[in-house]
């Protein structure tokens, strides 16, 4: 089954009159795109909306340690311990914030400090380093048919988890006090939305790299937050953004060679000057 | 309430508050910043643990488990920012299905018919944070109401609002008390205005100090030495 959608997929796009429609590797990322990008741009309306953009670069740059405890332990692929540890990391931005009376970014920003120095300390013993820079900037066009069909999976439980909680966590965004009084359980909305954040950017960072993950969570739903009137707008354009710059940035970072990741936050940059222009007035 | 105490990082915010809330009346809760008025809203609201009891009686006194709660929160703890529109609002708070896949006409006939009670039907459509002070306040009361609440609590609704419009939305709070027969909690600074439209009132310091018709507790001489009352005589 999911073979034969496969083949299809790919007899579809390479009869695109296109030189890269020719490659297997780029009609994979193209997949790979067309899924994780209206997650993030999704993902991102509620990390914008609820100022959690400097929460989700900690769970990126903590995969430095998740990669080290899976090196530890001996793992061959590193992405259980990576997903594993930015759940941990999860749980303990949320109780510090909760007990330590920190606001909450110095919280985020010791945790971070930490996880990163502990993971490159672990990482670097032996001048071994330069074999984990590959997750500094992602490999799109390295994703294989197995990634793609973990890609849907993962795509296909985060939406619906986030669809469940997301008048919960609107709500909460618009007043704590108002989403306590209306619905129950609105700080575990809270807490699943941050390990569903934690789980997905985790497991796109090998193909979008740490160091500009968090900008494709973010500019989609921040020019999208120029142009919305009201919640469908904001989530639909977000959406929109997220996919047309995806796939624009993988295209134009094939016939330029560079690397995929940044080529599409360039263009998703370049869209959110756009709408700085175009910004709706009130 | 009965003997209501809640702590916080160890300090004692409210302590032994006994307090009855009855329908189709309009009690204030005034008193100093710190006096612990956001404490009892939220001790009401369930949001903060504490000691004692707090047990919601429905006309035959028999105990209600889950009573329904409308809350007005503070309009500048709103996000004015977010893409929100008023019908957002509603959907949230009264749809299951996600706001964000746009709303049902059984919704937005609902939202129409909430903010119908508060005069704020043409606001369906508008951004949120768009609306002026007294206007967010005349949505909120609406949602607050819809579905119509057993409590009505209400914390610093006005502050931030010019004088008109405090008349305007306090006459509007006692008409639909009336109405509705709800019980309605306030906490407020305003005490002239208050002084009009409530029926009972409540001067907090952690404790109630005092509490009885707005005219006694406005004379009493404690509440006259915390907000400085040399006027009212």
């Amino acid at each position: 089954m999911i073979e034969s959608l496969l083949a299809f997929w790919h007899r579809a796009v390479s009869s695109l009159p296109f030189e890269w429609a020719g490659y297997e590797f780029m009609r994979l990322a193209l997949l790979a795109v067309l899924l994780i990008s209206p997650l993030l741009g999704a993902l991102g309306t509620v990390v914008v909306a609820n100022r959690m953009a400097f929460f989700s670069e900690a769970v990126g740059h903590a995969a430095f340690t998740g990669i080290a405890i899976g090196v530890i332990l001996g793992l061959a692929d590193p992405m259980w311990s990576m997903i594993g540890f930015a759940l941990v990391l999860t749980l303990a931005i949320a109780w510090v914030r909760r007990r330590g009376g920190l606001s909450s970014d110095t919280a985020i920003g010791l945790v971070m400090a930490f996880t990163v120095s502990l993971g490159i300390v672990i990482l670097s013993r032996g001048g071994d380093f330069a074999r984990y820079t590959n997750f500094l900037i992602g490999d799109m066009l390295a994703i294989s048919p197995r990634d793609v069909v973990w890609l849907a999976a993962l795509g296909a439980v985060s939406a619906g988890l986030f669809l469940v909680f997301f008048n919960r966590l609107l709500l909460a965004t618009m007043s704590p006090s108002l989403a306590r009084s209306r619905t129950k359980h609105a700080g575990v909305a809270e807490l699943v939305f941050a390990c569903l954040l934690a789980v997905v950017v985790t497991c796109a960072l090998p193909w979008i790299g740490i160091l500009v993950i968090n900008a494709l969570l973010i500019l989609p739903a921040a020019a999208a937050r120029n142009l919305a009137r009201n919640t469908a707008g904001f989530f639909g354009w977000s959406i929109v953004v997220a996919l047309v710059t995806g796939m624009v940035g993988l295209i134009a970072s094939f016939y330029a060679s560079t690397a995929t990741g940044a080529t599409i936050v360039l263009a998703a940059m370049a869209v959110y000057l756009l709408t700085l222009l175009r910004r709706v007035v009130p | 309430m009965r003997g209501v105490t809640a702590r916080r990082n160890g300090v004692t915010v409210l302590e032994e508050i006994n307090l009855h809330l009855h329908c189709g009346e309009l009690t204030a809760v005034i008193g100093e910043n710190g006096a612990g008025k956001t404490t009892l809203v939220k001790c009401l609201l369930g949001e903060m643990p504490y000691a004692g009891e707090v047990h919601f009686l429905d006309a035959a006194r028999r105990r209600k488990d889950s009573p329904v709660i409308g809350y007005v929160p503070q309009h500048n703890s709103f996000d004015k920012e977010a893409p929100v529109s008023v019908l957002d609002l509603f959907a949230a708070s009264l749809s299951a299905r996600p706001a964000c896949l746009g709303v049902s006409a059984s919704v937005r006939q609902a939202a129409l018919d909430g903010l119908q009670r508060t005069g704020a039907d043409l606001l369906v459509d508008r951004k949120v944070g768009t609306l002026s002070g007294g206007e967010l306040q005349r949505v909120l009361l609406g949602l607050a109401l819809t579905p119509v609440p057993n409590i009505l609590v209400l914390d610093e609704p006005m502050s931030g609002v010019d004088h008109s419009g405090r008349e305007q939305f306090y006459g509007l709070l006692s008409k639909l008390r009336r109405e509705y027969d709800l019980a309605v909690l306030l906490v407020s600074h305003d005490l002239a205005t208050l002084a009009r439209f409530a029926d009972r009132m409540v001067f907090l310091d952690r404790r109630i100090v005092c509490e009885g018709t707005p005219a006694e507790v406005l004379h009493d001489p404690q509440v006259r030495e915390a907000f400085s009352l040399h006027s009212l005589s």
